[in-house]
């Protein structure tokens, strides 16, 4: 059913796959760690302030 | 929509629960198209290199469409002086840049089995290459600015200027002779438009991104908002 053979040009189409599947990671794991490190920043200020 | 979301209270509070929907739906559609991607045929001429073409293609769409939404975000942010739009236009620029360099190295990728090389200094080819420079251009100017009023009027000048850039990139394949394919989903003629059987996958695939470019679009905006009010309490502490 599934197409996983990409024969003479599995070393085009699977570094493809890779790097965008890296990209996403990035993306994902960069955005999440900036909410999550600004929101506690915004949290302990507020805190500290009362 | 513009005005509602303009409130920073009420975009955090749309926001919390957008983002994670928008996430979702982006997980869900890209599942489905990685699976209609790799039952599709491989292409009579192509063979297997056409399954770069399922996130090849949303990743050069997306490119274009986020910076349609710098420009957006960067004209709000410069006429109406509005810091949400400001903020927005910040945080699309790493996203629009990722997407942009997926592109081209995709593109790369897929050039030198199809055409012999992995890049020419073709119109297309360039024009991304351009939009590309555009968005480093424009994080590199907000960086080298101290003052974040300055610098995101400064950054939300040359965003604009580069809009001038996306008819040309869209045209590029008609306005001169390229070794990329011109138009394939709104081609003029049906037997240059693509099969279903490949048209499927393609628009999952480009629908889950800009899900996902949403999706982290939203995440980003809101860390910059916390961002920013981090940097005012911090200065009423220092006020005392």
């Amino acid at each position: 059913m599934f197409d996983f053979d990409a024969g003479k040009y599995a070393a085009y189409v699977w570094p493809s796959f890779a790097i965008t599947a890296l990209a996403f990671g990035w993306m994902i794991a960069d955005s999440l760690a900036r909410a999550r490190r600004w929101k506690r920043e915004v949290e302990a200020r507020t805190k500290a302030k009362t | 929509m513009f005005a509602f979301l303009a409130n920073p209270d009420r975009f955090m509070a749309f926001s919390r629960r957008a983002a994670p929907a928008f996430g979702a739906l982006a997980v869900l559609l890209i599942a489905a198209g990685l699976w209609y991607s790799f039952i599709a045929p491989e292409d009579y001429q192509q063979g297997d290199t056409v399954r770069i073409m399922f996130i090849h293609v949303p990743a050069a769409y997306l490119a274009m469409f986020s910076y349609i939404c710098l420009g957006v975000a960067s004209f709000l942010s410069l006429v109406y002086r509005h810091a949400l739009a400001d903020a927005a236009a910040r945080a699309c620029a790493p996203l629009g840049a990722v997407f942009t360099a997926l592109a081209l190295i995709t593109g790369a990728l897929w050039g030198k089995p199809m055409w012999g090389t992995w890049w020419v200094w073709d119109a297309r080819l360039t024009s991304v290459l351009v939009l590309f420079l555009f968005w480093l251009g424009y994080m590199a100017l907000r960086a080298a600015i101290d003052d974040e009023t300055k610098a995101g009027r400064a950054a939300a000048i040359l965003a604009l200027v580069g809009l001038v850039n996306l008819p040309v990139i869209h045209f590029s394949v008609e306005w001169w002779n390229s070794l990329h394919q011109g138009a394939t989903v709104f081609a003029a003629k049906a037997e240059n438009r693509l099969p279903p059987s490949y048209l499927i996958p393609m628009a999952l695939m480009a629908l889950g991104y800009t899900s996902a470019f949403g999706s982290l679009w939203l995440v980003r905006i809101r860390a910059e908002v916390w961002r920013r009010r981090a940097a005012v309490l911090a200065l009423q502490a220092a006020e005392g």
